[in-house]
């Protein structure tokens, strides 16, 4: 993909360049480079100085349950959460391509959402369903039901996966809408006329076609969960109660820079690097090279 | 479809709007509860009509904020600042870096892309300690600063621009050469305008990008001056016992609307912009 046609000159490239690569190596090589070489030191007895320790807090950190229970409540809740996310933004989607009246209208009203911040679905999560604030906590525990995740683990799990995945459904919405009528009506209209209906014609024609959107928005949404929740989960549970809402970025958070940790959460912040290489060849593995060409 | 015309798609309908109350709802709610007593909400009874003779509670917190933070004025600007800096800045360095790699011939340009291209795979929550160490270095903790220059590094961005750019003609760059344009001008009248959409579009999806973002923030600034919206609002829902409910209501409703106006006025070159940038 090279153009025919270029500019001639050295000096005016590099200058260009030069912004964006020097942020670049400030604020990406040095901080991944100084997150490698900590994960391999200890500091020593004395505060003094840095011991080379090889791979002692790698070794530290995966035999410690507590970091490995948290790597599978992490993909759990990846998992949990894109696939609420992507099964609702698929049904409202399917819907809003219908020829039906004011669909212009139910459009941006389901992408407005697109707006807010991970936080802030948090701030209103809270506003819903706090047992003590909350108008639907209150609710529920009028009626019976001991609602209250700031104490149970387990209604806390449900409450950050439910705003997590709230918020994100306009975005895979946003998406499978435009899948969707990038599908050519023909093939629609051919399926019509062979008889398929409904729920059969989605099944065998139009869920099939959104496969490399559906694909796409699943790898996006597993790093949205793994890493933007941070604020969702932070300003709603702090990774309580206990450890149960505490996610591998939650852990990084509090091992680091509220406990201090640098050793450990050098090493954790190592082990995440490689899981976002991970995820990123996957998918450049399966969805083609397209953002390269 | 022809039958969809004789007769509503009541199905459609209906889960239309069961879908659009599932995001409208705490919203709403969020806004009524602003209008009415604090005591009132503390003892749970939140009434879902808006009390519209109670709207003062906006102005109170704007010009004063509430349980001692920083005046809701001064938390927006920061955030407006911050988003607006972060959008305008990473366009700037990507449309530059972008323009170096598609329109020159020059040594180290595939391994200049690749260095940039890689830093894809490192969002700011996977290298939070040494990031935090970097820029105590440079002294931009508790900066406004920095807040934003660590952020506009981006090969998102650089990435759709260069596709962007690839796709100009080659005739369109022959012209401009024989013409006797030489490369700043050819971007100035002839790139810039033609990416016009692409940058309209990004634009809106780094402004809510910036507006949104909670951890960064939160990391380099501990000086209460510095905090945006969404890390006010947070810090108001952390004190949960004595806590003036309406005007964090009121709040939260603030912190939603400049980044709703922005991708609500600007749908159509926003969701063209992602669903052909980002894929």
């Amino acid at each position: 993909m090279d153009r025919r046609t270029v500019f001639n000159g050295r000096l005016l490239p590099v200058v260009l360049l030069l912004p964006q690569l020097l942020l670049t190596l400030f604020f990406f090589y040095w901080p991944a480079g100084e997150a490698v070489w900590s994960s391999l030191t200890t500091q020593d007895a004395f505060g003094q100085g840095w011991v080379f320790v090889g791979l002692d807090n790698f070794q530290d950190l995966f035999s410690d349950p507590l970091y490995l229970d948290s790597i599978v409540r992490t993909v759990f809740f990846c998992l949990t959460v894109s696939v609420v996310a992507i099964s609702l933004a698929l049904a409202l989607a399917v819907f809003a391509d219908r020829q039906i009246a004011g669909r212009g209208v139910y459009r941006t009203l389901l992408i407005w959402p697109y707006a807010i911040a991970p936080a802030m679905s948090a701030v209103l999560f809270l506003f819903v369903l706090n047992p003590r604030v909350g108008l639907l906590g209150r609710w529920l525990n009028r009626h019976g039901v001991a609602w209250d995740y700031t104490l149970n683990g387990s209604q806390a799990m449900l409450m950050v996966v439910s705003a997590s995945a709230w918020k994100q459904v306009s975005y895979d919405f946003i998406f499978f809408l435009a899948g969707l009528q990038s599908i050519p009506r023909a093939v629609i209209e051919a399926a019509r006329m062979d008889g398929a209906k409904g729920w059969r014609r989605f099944r065998t024609i139009t869920f099939p076609l959104l496969s490399p959107t559906t694909f796409f928005l699943l790898v996006v949404n597993v790093v949205y969960a793994a890493f933007d929740t941070f604020g969702t989960i932070y300003a709603l549970t702090q990774g309580g109660p206990g450890k149960d809402t505490e996610t591998l970025v939650i852990k990084v958070f509090r091992d680091g820079v509220i406990n201090q940790d640098i050793g450990s959460s050098s090493a954790q912040s190592v082990v995440l690097m490689l899981g976002v290489i991970l995820i990123t060849a996957v998918q450049f593995r399966f969805m083609g090279r397209r953002t390269l060409s | 479809m022809r039958r969809s015309f004789n007769r509503p798609d009541y199905i459609a309908h209906t889960i239309l709007v069961l879908g659009v109350l599932l995001f409208a709802f705490p919203v709403w709610l969020v806004f009524a509860g602003s209008t009415q007593d604090s005591d009132a909400i503390m003892r749970g009874d939140l009434s879902l009509m808006p009390h519209l003779a109670n709207l003062s509670v906006y102005p109170r917190v704007l010009l004063h904020g509430t349980m001692g933070t920083e005046p809701v004025w001064h938390m927006l600007l920061t955030s407006f600042g911050m988003a607006v800096a972060i959008a305008t800045g990473k366009i700037f360095i990507s449309v530059l870096s972008a323009y170096a790699v598609v329109f020159f011939r020059f040594p180290f340009r595939q391994t200049a892309f690749w260095l940039i291209f890689v830093t894809l795979m490192l969002p700011v929550e996977v290298r939070i300690i040494p990031t935090y160490a970097v820029m105590a270095g440079f002294g931009l903790i508790n900066t406004f600063t920095g807040l934003w220059v660590p952020l506009i590094a981006s090969a998102t961005a650089t990435l759709l621009f260069r596709q962007v750019f690839t796709a100009i003609p080659d005739e369109l760059v022959e012209a401009a050469r024989i013409d006797g344009a030489g490369p700043l001008r050819f971007l100035r009248d002839i790139v810039l305008p033609v990416s016009g959409a692409n940058i309209a579009a990004l634009f809106v999806i780094l402004f809510v990008y910036g507006w949104n973002q909670y951890l960064w923030p939160l990391l380099v600034s501990t000086d209460p001056a510095l905090d945006t919206i969404v890390i006010g609002i947070v810090k108001m829902i952390g004190q949960e016992t004595q806590t003036d409910w309406s005007a964090v209501m009121a709040t939260a409703v603030l912190a939603l609307l400049p980044p709703v106006a922005v991708v609500v006025l600007m749908q159509r070159w926003f969701v063209a912009g992602l669903t052909e940038g980002e894929k």
